[in-house]
């Protein structure tokens, strides 16, 4: 289910080159999965935009987006206390039930809700972000580590100054690996380049598409499924315009409604 | 105070209707409101098959408005009559207004004649004005002859009101207007989207896939006023005003210029409420301007 609802910008912090965390006050019972999105209107400009939630409880929403044109150059300028409109309770998130992801490999769901392989080993979840498909990873990392998984975290930036969310993922107790085009951190390259010596049973990833396609090239030689976060330029953001939509293995969707999170046996890349 | 509107014989609760394109198959938006509200929804444009539509990008945003290039993505009429008419049966207990789009005369006939055997449908809305698919669409909307030569082959086909949706890009809009009420439309609509283009300042390239794409929104509202207006004058049959409406003074303002009836497009893609606040609207307008029946302003601007 969607909602309409007005929200106050609580902070609005800059956190890398160009990068802000935003958090917003206001009612949060729509979002239900990590990888859903708000649609957030703007003063002027037509047409709303699209931000991933980061993370959200129950008064709150933190979004982290990237100064890229007019309308994320308003929301930089917010210093607090502004009021925005919102969509909440957008797209499809990350599914992560094991049994689900993993059919037919005896995955088991214990009681407390954690999951496992037959013989108790934990599932090993990468989470692959580039840029700005970084944030929906982190309440998607939390769920997965609270779910049982053991969670390793790649990132992928152009440059030192770019990165951010490492603190986040580390906080959370999970090994983050960081990847730079340029080398000035971590391993030198695309996150596939850091993923060649990580060995995991599933992946999820969000970011540019020249990555998506990437991961997902390197899943199947491996022979690894995953769930995949995409983007497109939207018109409505709840399905009605037709504007987002792509074609898969199972038909036309809508990244909107039956993605943004679509299966890597689904996609066409 | 009085909100009904009458097109051919079908009386509507009020004027305001969803635009063909910009509201799915309704279902969607009932996650929002009741949309038992509405004077009526136009579907999704259909065609006889499926199909996919253009490449993305397939959006552009310009100031008060956007461009889009769907290219009348719909799974085919077979698939809208068994699958998605079923789906709004269950939030929408009013009738419909199908909207056909076709590339070849027979096209047309064949998609309307599919709607014209359902009985939830109450106007067939022929869309020869699309201007993001190649060889057919707007080539029919362009000649009063083409035009006429779909509106008579269709009317002939159908037993429902047929009502000829027009492009705004013509020379003269008279001129088709009247081609298709003396082929037997029932009514027109007007306007679909301008032909419009954005480019994208880094790359110097156009955003939308197919270059030139349909221009709609706020900003496209004083062309469609403007043409409502001149059609009204040149036409006796009933007008559904399109382009901008985005308030309670729009559609008092598009029925001043001549419309029956108004379709409410873009709005509801940025303001999914759009429609209910419109209609929530209107009488306060109409108490504020002392308009009874919404009805009697119907062509007022003209003296
Ligand atoms: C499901 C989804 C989730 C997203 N999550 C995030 C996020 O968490 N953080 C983040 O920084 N960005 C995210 N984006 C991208 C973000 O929507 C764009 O960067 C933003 O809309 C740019 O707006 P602008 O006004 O600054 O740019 P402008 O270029 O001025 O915008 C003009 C138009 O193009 C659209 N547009 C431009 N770039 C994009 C893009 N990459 N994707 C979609 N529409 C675009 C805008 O929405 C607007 O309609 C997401 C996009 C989608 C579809
Ligand atoms: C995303 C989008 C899709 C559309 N699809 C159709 C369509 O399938 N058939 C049609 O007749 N008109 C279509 N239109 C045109 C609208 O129905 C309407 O005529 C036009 O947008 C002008 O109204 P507006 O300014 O309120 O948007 C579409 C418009 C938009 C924005
Ligand atoms: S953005 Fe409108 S259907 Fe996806």
């Amino acid at each position: 289910m969607y909602k309409k609802n007005i929200y106050e910008v609580k902070s609005n912090r800059r956190i890398a080159e160009d990068v802000y965390r935003m958090v917003l006050a206001g009612d949060t019972s729509y979002l239900t999965e990590p990888g859903q999105f708000v649609n957030i209107q703007l003063s002027g400009l037509y047409l709303r935009r699209p931000i991933s939630v980061c993370d959200w409880d129950g008064e709150t929403i933190t979004i982290i987006y990237k100064v890229v044109g007019t309308g994320t150059a308003m929301m930089a300028a917010m210093t607090g206390g502004e009021k925005l409109d919102l969509l909440t309770g957008l797209g499809n998130g990350f599914d992560t039930d094991f049994t689900r992801l993993l059919p037919g490999q005896g995955i088991l769901k214990k009681e407390d809700g954690t999951y496992s392989w037959p013989d108790g080993r934990s599932v090993k979840a990468a989470v692959i972000g580039g840029g700005v498909g970084v944030p929906p990873l982190y309440a998607l990392a939390k769920k997965l580590k609270k779910e049982g998984a053991e969670v390793v975290a790649v990132l992928g930036f152009n440059e030192e100054k770019q990165i951010f969310g490492y603190k986040d993922f580390a906080d959370l107790g999970i090994p983050v690996c960081i990847a730079t085009l340029d080398g000035s951190v971590g391993v030198k390259g695309f996150v596939t380049d850091a993923l060649k010596n990580i060995d995991f049973d599933f992946y999820f990833t969000c970011g540019p598409e020249p990555m998506l396609r990437a991961v997902h090239r390197l899943g199947k030689e491996r022979g690894v499924e995953g769930l995949l976060s995409f983007e497109a330029r939207m018109g409505c953001g709840f399905g009605a315009c037709m504007g987002c939509s792509c074609e898969t293995i199972a038909g036309t969707k809508r990244i909107c409604v039956d993605g943004p999170v679509m299966k890597s046996g689904e996609v066409i890349l | 105070m009085d909100m009904r509107v009458s097109l051919s014989g079908w009386t509507l609760d009020n004027p305001v209707i969803p635009a063909s394109g910009t509201y799915g198959f309704g279902y969607e938006f009932a996650q929002f409101y009741d949309i038992n509200i509405l004077g009526s929804i136009a579907l999704k444009g259909t065609t006889k098959d499926a199909r996919y539509g253009n490449p993305l990008p397939r959006i552009a945003e310009c100031r008060e408005g956007l461009i889009n290039a769907i290219g009348l993505q719909n799974p085919g009429v077979e698939k809208v009559i068994s699958e998605e008419l079923p789906r709004l049966r269950t939030v929408f207990k009013k009738k419909s207004i199908a909207n056909v789009s076709g590339f070849s005369v027979e096209d047309y006939v064949y998609t309307a004649s599919q709607f014209d055997q359902q009985e939830d449908i109450g106007i067939l809305e022929i869309n020869i004005s699309c201007p993001n698919v190649h060889g057919g669409g707007m080539a029919f909307g362009q000649k009063p002859e083409a035009a006429a030569e779909v509106c008579a082959a269709v009317k002939k086909a159908c037993r429902k009101p047929v009502y000829m949706k027009l492009s705004p890009n013509v020379t003269s809009i008279t001129e088709i207007a009247k081609a298709c009420e003396e082929a037997g439309a029932d009514g027109i609509v007007l306007i679909n989207t301008l032909l419009g283009m954005r480019i994208e300042p880094r790359t110097g390239k156009p955003i939308v896939s197919t270059g030139a794409a349909g221009f709609s929104g706020p900003a496209v509202k004083p062309i469609a006023v403007r043409m409502v207006y001149q059609v009204y004058e040149t036409v006796k049959c009933p007008i559904i005003g399109v382009g901008g409406i985005a308030t309670a003074d729009d559609v008092i303002e598009m029925m001043s210029a001549g419309a029956t009836a108004v379709e409410v497009g873009a709005a509801n893609l940025v303001d999914p409420y759009a429609c209910k606040n419109i209609i929530e609207e209107l009488p306060v307008k109409m108490e504020a301007y002392g308009i009874e029946r919404l009805s009697d302003i119907i062509g007022r601007a003209h003296v």
